[in-house]
């Protein structure tokens, strides 16, 4: 079975973010970039797919990024992935999802494919487009928010859950299937010593949008941001005080009553 | 491109989403700019039952989709069923909450027709006659303000509690069946069933009020005591990656940059330091209350009331007398 991950490189979680002196993106000096949290669980479930199904499984990363993604790509390898595309172009410093999923359709074309995994969203954008687009793209269904992933004996069909509000829908598909993968569905593992040192060894394959085919950048779905804007101050905290805490307790009971008019 | 608007009128266990009105008052901004016209459309089971609900709220026209092959969401029919009335109709933007269907739908309608999408806005208007959306990136620790370009029709999912709800403006609305022109053995992604969460609570994403529990709780058995105090308001108890990383809570509840991001009227916070990916998950919602034992806490620079105590002190008392004054 052909596998595809999709990968991203991202800001970490506990990174500040702050705007850019021109405004018009993100300060990146300081920032430690990370494999897009959701993502992980993509290449988990990979992982785990090729070991149950053997033989000639086989798992590929494609990753549409900076050259600085190479190193998050490393980490998917050492975790246990075969190989890797790499887009890289410079007419893509800042695409958009369906110039992105565009873009990835024609690479995973040419790799071939069965299954696909992805992260729910990416943890920067937070805009959860790319993978529903690139299935409209492709042809084939999607699965959101997976939180179980289950392949049929006869490998004819998946099952999964996918989370929405207050529960579960169980969703059975047949491939081939793009999944984007919600917390909850496995527990990534880290990558080995071992692994590391193999990941060396494995092949990344650059492309760039000529080596894709294209003239130039896909201009569907084309929009452009016209002001980037700092995170609003948050309200003045009143701090509420008195000597028993039974007092403290009803003074902040009355103010959410007659001040904030929330009870 | 065209000046209606369509709003997706969600239908959940056969019931119209609260968020509909939200944005049946989102396109009304829209088209008081433009001068076009707000239709709805209601797909699946219930959507004939739910149409006059929203009848006489300002929208031209209804159309009510409900045969064999949406009767069950499905991202692959739904999808085809917006795309043939934008291509139709010629909707220069559509509205849909950035709900799991709304953000599941979106993007793939949207590459059917070759439109564009901007998912889970916090506010829309038109400016100098053209449409800007503004939306938080980085789970909200920033926001942009994006445009579109080119004339594909807009798609734009909005996030629900953020727009006053419209109200009925008088009138009523034309509502008509029509055929989904899905084939049902077409579609290969099918829902045979939707298991709840264990607990059956509301869900934090949809709950007005929300009190959560951070790794200071100490054990799940005592987020009991927290349901009891989001019981007396109808509400859900969230939990912080870390109170889910101890076994405290589940993850479904977990708020915050890799958990859910919430936008309730009120937000209790009790036990929870404020790590910036937690802040960045609540930090939009109204009225913030924080109950810690650590005064120099940061989840104190994001609330709007607090008490530096013991939440085990402090949350029965609050429960009794919030208990008391709802009586």
């Amino acid at each position: 079975m052909k596998i595809i991950v999709l990968l991203k490189r991202v800001p970490d979680t506990e990174a500040k973010i702050l705007i850019n002196q021109e405004g018009d993106g993100i300060r990146e000096d300081g920032v430690k970039f990370i494999i897009n949290t959701y993502d992980e669980y993509g290449i988990e479930e990979g992982l785990r797919l090729k070991e149950k199904l053997g033989g000639d499984s086989k798992v590929t990363v494609v990753c549409a990024g900076p050259e600085e993604s190479t190193e998050v790509i490393r980490t998917a390898l050492a975790m246990g992935a075969d190989d890797a595309v790499h887009i890289c172009d410079p007419a893509l410093t800042k695409p958009n999802p369906f110039t992105i999923a565009e873009v990835l359709a024609k690479a995973i074309s040419e790799e071939g494919f069965d299954i696909i995994f992805c992260g729910k969203q990416g943890i920067d954008d937070d805009m959860a487009q790319t993978q529903s687009i690139l299935a409209e793209k492709l042809d084939i269904p999607q699965v959101n928010n997976a939180t179980v992933f289950e392949l049929a004996d006869d490998l004819s069909k998946v099952l999964l859950n996918r989370r929405i509000e207050g529960g579960d829908e169980k969703v059975e598909t047949s491939l081939p299937v793009i999944i984007s993968c919600e917390k909850g569905l496995n527990d990534p593992r880290y990558a080995s010593l071992p692994g590391i040192m193999k990941a060396k060894k494995k092949e990344i394959r650059g492309k760039n949008l000529a080596d894709l085919g294209f003239n130039e950048v896909p201009s569907s779905g084309k929009s452009r941001i016209l002001k980037w804007l700092p995170m609003p101050k948050g309200g003045e905290c009143k701090m509420v005080e008195a000597e028993e805490t039974v007092d403290t307790v009803k003074e902040l009971a009355r103010l959410l009553r007659e001040e904030a008019k929330v009870v | 491109m065209g000046k209606d608007v369509l709003v997706f009128g969600e239908i959940r266990n056969g019931e119209l989403k609260k968020v509909v009105k939200e944005l049946v008052a989102a396109a009304a901004i829209i088209t008081g700019e433009t001068g076009g016209a707000i239709d709805a459309v209601l797909v699946g089971a219930g959507a004939e039952k739910e149409a006059p609900g929203i009848s006489g709220f300002g929208l031209r026209k209804i159309a009510v989709v409900d045969d064999d092959a949406v009767t069950d969401y499905s991202s692959e029919g739904y999808a085809a069923v917006l795309a043939s009335l934008v291509g139709e109709e010629g909707y220069g933007y559509v509205l849909m909450g950035a709900t799991s269907m709304g953000r599941d739908l979106g993007p793939r309608a949207a590459a059917k027709v070759d439109g564009v999408m901007f998912s889970d806005c916090v506010e829309v208007r038109i400016d100098g006659g053209a449409l800007v959306a503004r939306r938080p990136v980085y789970s909200g620790k920033l926001f942009v303000e994006l445009t579109p370009e080119g004339d594909g029709p807009v798609f734009i999912s909005i996030r629900p509690n953020n727009i006053a709800p419209a109200g009925e403006s008088g009138g009523s609305s034309e509502i008509a069946a029509r055929p989904s022109g899905v084939d049902r053995a077409a579609i290969r992604a099918i829902v045979s069933e939707i298991v709840p969460l264990a607990g059956g609570r509301p869900d934090v994403t949809e709950a007005d009020v929300i009190v959560s529990g951070g790794r200071a709780m100490k054990e799940e058995a005592n987020f009991r005591m927290l349901e009891k105090l989001a019981d007396l308001f109808g509400g859900a108890v969230g939990a912080s990656r870390a109170a889910v990383d101890a076994g405290y809570a589940e993850q479904p509840i977990q708020v915050g940059q890799t958990g859910k991001v919430v936008n309730p009227k009120l937000y209790i916070a009790c036990g929870i330091s404020g790590a910036i990916q937690h802040l960045a998950g609540m930090r939009t919602s109204k009225v913030i209350v924080a109950i810690n034992k650590d005064a120099s806490a940061p989840i104190f620079e994001k609330a709007h009331y607090g008490i530096v105590g013991d939440l085990f002190e402090i949350v029965p008392i609050l429960t009794e007398e919030i208990e008391k004054m709802l009586q």
